[in-house]
């Protein structure tokens, strides 16, 4: 069965995780103790009905607020497709949480409360979805039981909506009136809105085309470990484990092994006993390389007809994520796919201006959640690909080497 | 160019994935092993990553004492078969020293004190990472835990400074006396742990297996007799058949009436279930956040 993940994101109040409860509980994911539970919390707190949000909202603080802090973490599954659900916080001092949520996703939905149309967070959050290369989107307009189901106020924020969308360059974007609360377009069609002549927000996640791109990418593995066993069975053998990044290795491929450069050829693909005739990405596998060849973790085997960039310095967009705000000349570690490198800031060239939706003017400072652009120098060359070339090989870290925290979500534009 | 690979697939390429990682960002890391299918899951997943090399750290047991013996067995076959090291300490130590105390009442649990034993054994073996078998399906506390969970001296788990994880870059940089609980399984179901099993056979303890056994009925539930379970006048000790979803300490794990016999009735019997394998576990249903209270005490 195929795997899709996938985020909610949108401004607090706008009923996402309503719209996650009841998703949950129309693909009967929810069990009767869980909604014994929730009926429980019902009777204690007086209220009408059950909150469904309560299924996500697991924290003391959440629940002692009434808002989710963190990502939470969801499952369900239907006859067609598995799911994971990384529902993410949408209060503006949390949007690091949702650039987290993003990292991970294939496709993003974004909410909406059809009586304030597009805000500051909507933008935002399609932004930020945009950056983080997620292909899909979904807009729903939420509450519309609230704007007596009116398809023109529908019709007016989705052509609004469809003006960011192309400002971002988001590729595939369907809006769906909804009411989370009721189930009303979530499972099904619904009744209310025959106007509407789309799917069902389940049936587009369902059936939204899940492409096998990864593989079709320059074969890329950064090594995670070497397999050097010392048994008498195995006296000989030396390979490279790792999780591939990009694209697919067969025996006999010509490869290079970086940021050495020394050029080699696939012996072996080796998982667990069996030598395989091909192994893509995300497979989690080990290389035997035909020659000898002096490499550790952190180094990088790649096609040879296809080699990744290498370069000390590189120009990345961040999320900034820690409340100390980041100056030009600051230092961290760098962690890129298995390397950890010191890096210092160099400069910050810009930062968006979410209302424009586009790059405004360098700064001299990011703070707490600011998206900018810097030039990054790191201590010794890196192996990556631009962040639009691939996820895995263009995307880092930043980790503060006092606190130990991470401090920042890093994509790379180009080599500098 | 092939199908998209199965969930399974995905699911085990990124729990070795994240193993592997566990083995090289760290000094000192341990496996913790209870018996149950997901602690088994992980030896499986642990020896496919490193295959053929052994894998690089130890199995380590907090035995709390009130196991099933069932579990204690397969435990020692697993050893003896996959050549783990198998470190255990045991919770009766730490009472006997004086630093865990035992629960009074009527049903009294040492899983809590549990989290006592752990942070021992923590400090002693000088381990900077635990890998544990929780998964995000488990229970809504769960559902929030990092794959890498960084916890202080004390082992406690804080929510609200929890590192972003962000791609598959996970930062186990710690300071000395903090430690990282490390969980390969977090995006596993257990339904998905289940047709692992299946697809991999991976033998798996008998109690999972429904059997004939003496039970005491508590708070709607069925609990297995054991030398630890105080019987009272009025108590009705029953036999039915039973078998368990999930393989905690004996004084805390309710039992499900069933007729599986083997992993495709289980399977079956998961898809239809009304219920959440944690609601077999009383120790989550004496508060609403009673897993997150005992994660921030330090319990994994």
């Amino acid at each position: 069965m195929e795997l899709l993940r996938f985020l909610t994101c949108g401004s607090v109040d706008d009923g996402k995780s309503t719209l996650i409860g009841r998703l949950l509980y129309d693909t009967q994911a929810i069990q009767a103790d869980q909604l014994e539970a929730l009926e429980r919390s019902r009777e204690h707190s007086g209220e009408e009905r059950v909150n469904l949000a309560l299924l996500t909202d697991g924290l003391r603080a959440e629940r002692e607020q009434g808002i989710t802090i963190d990502v939470a973490y969801k499952y369900f599954s239907t006859p067609r497709r598995k799911f994971i659900i990384a529902d993410t916080p949408g209060h503006v001092q949390y949007t690091r949480n949702m650039v987290t949520g993003a990292s991970t996703a294939h496709l993003a939905l974004l909410l909406l409360d059809a009586r304030s149309g597009i805000v500051e967070q909507t933008r935002r959050h399609a932004y930020i979805a945009a950056l983080l290369g997620i292909r899909h989107l979904v807009l729903c307009v939420n509450k519309m039981d609230l704007v007596d189901y009116s398809e023109s106020e529908f019709q007016t924020i989705r052509q609004q909506f469809a003006a960011v969308s192309e400002a971002l360059g988001l590729p595939d974007v369907l809006a769906i009136p909804i009411v989370a609360v009721d189930g009303e377009n979530i499972a099904s069609r619904s009744s209310r809105m025959p106007w509407y002549q789309g799917p069902a927000l389940l049936e587009h996640l369902e059936t939204v085309e899940l492409q096998d791109e990864e593989s079709l990418k320059a074969a890329r593995l950064p090594v995670q470990y070497v397999l050097r066993p010392q048994s008498a069975e195995y006296r000989d053998y030396r390979a490279f484990a790792g999780r591939i990044a990009g694209g697919a290795f067969r025996p006999g491929d010509a490869v290079v092994v970086l940021p050495a450069g020394i050029a080699s050829t696939v012996e072996s693909v080796d998982f667990s006993g069996s030598e395989l005739a091909e192994a893509r990405a995300p497979q989690s596998i080990a290389l035997r390389l035909a020659d000898d060849i002096d490499a550790g973790r952190g180094a990088m085997i790649a096609e040879a007809a296809r080699p990744p960039v290498v370069s000390q310095e590189f120009q990345a967009r961040i999320c900034w994520m820690s409340e100390q705000r980041l100056v030009p000349g600051s230092r961290f570690l760098l962690q890129h796919t298995t390397r950890r490198v010191r890096a210092v800031v160099r400069s910050i060239d810009s930062t968006v201006d979410l209302h424009a939706l586009r790059d405004g003017p360098g700064s001299e400072e990011l703070r707490l959640n600011d998206l900018g652009a810097v030039t990054i120098r790191c201590s010794e060359p890196l192996c990556f690909d631009a962040y639009a070339e691939n996820r895995r090989t263009g995307s880092f870290i930043l980790i503060d080497e006092r606190s130990n925290n991470t401090e920042a979500a890093g994509m790379i534009v180009e080599g500098l | 160019m092939g199908r998209s690979l199965s969930s399974l697939d995905l699911l085990e390429a990124e729990s070795i994935h994240i193993l592997r990682e566990a083995a090289a960002q760290f000094e000192r890391p341990a496996l913790l092993f209870s018996g149950g299918k997901d602690s088994i899951c992980m030896v499986h997943l642990a020896r496919k990553a490193f295959f053929p090399a052994a894998f690089p750290f130890p199995l380590l047991h907090i035995d709390t004492g009130h196991n099933f013996p069932e579990a204690l067995e397969f435990r020692d076959a697993l050893v003896r078969e996959s050549g783990a090291r198998l470190l255990v300490r045991l919770v009766q130590a730490s009472i006997d020293r004086g630093t865990a105390r035992e629960e009074a009442g009527k049903f009294p649990s040492r899983n809590a004190i549990q989290a006592v034993t752990l942070l021992e054994a923590i400090e002693e073996l000088r381990l900077d990472c635990c890998l544990g078998g929780g998964r995000r399906d488990e229970e809504k506390a769960r559902a929030k835990e990092r794959v890498f969970s960084v916890r202080n001296e004390f082992g406690e788990w804080d929510p609200k400074l929890q590192r972003p994880e962000l791609w598959s870059n996970y930062n186990g940089r710690v300071h000395p006396g903090e430690n990282v609980r490390v969980f390969p399984l977090s995006n596993w179901t257990e339904l998905d742990v289940w047709m692992y099993i299946q697809r991999e056979g991976i033998a798996v303890p008998s109690l999972y297996f429904t059997h004939k056994r003496q039970v005491i009925r508590r708070d709607g539930q069925l609990f297995p007799i054991s030398e630890f379970v105080r019987i009272d006048p009025g108590d009705e000790v029953e036999e039915r058949s039973v078998r368990f979803r999930t393989v905690g300490d004996m004084t805390c794990t309710a039992a499900v009436e069933s007729n599986a016999q083997d992993l495709d009735d289980i399977i079956r019997e998961n898809l239809s279930s009304g219920i959440t394998e944690r609601g077999a576990r009383l120790d989550d249903r004496r508060s609403e956040t009673a897993m997150e209270d005992r994660k921030r005490s330090g319990y994994f």
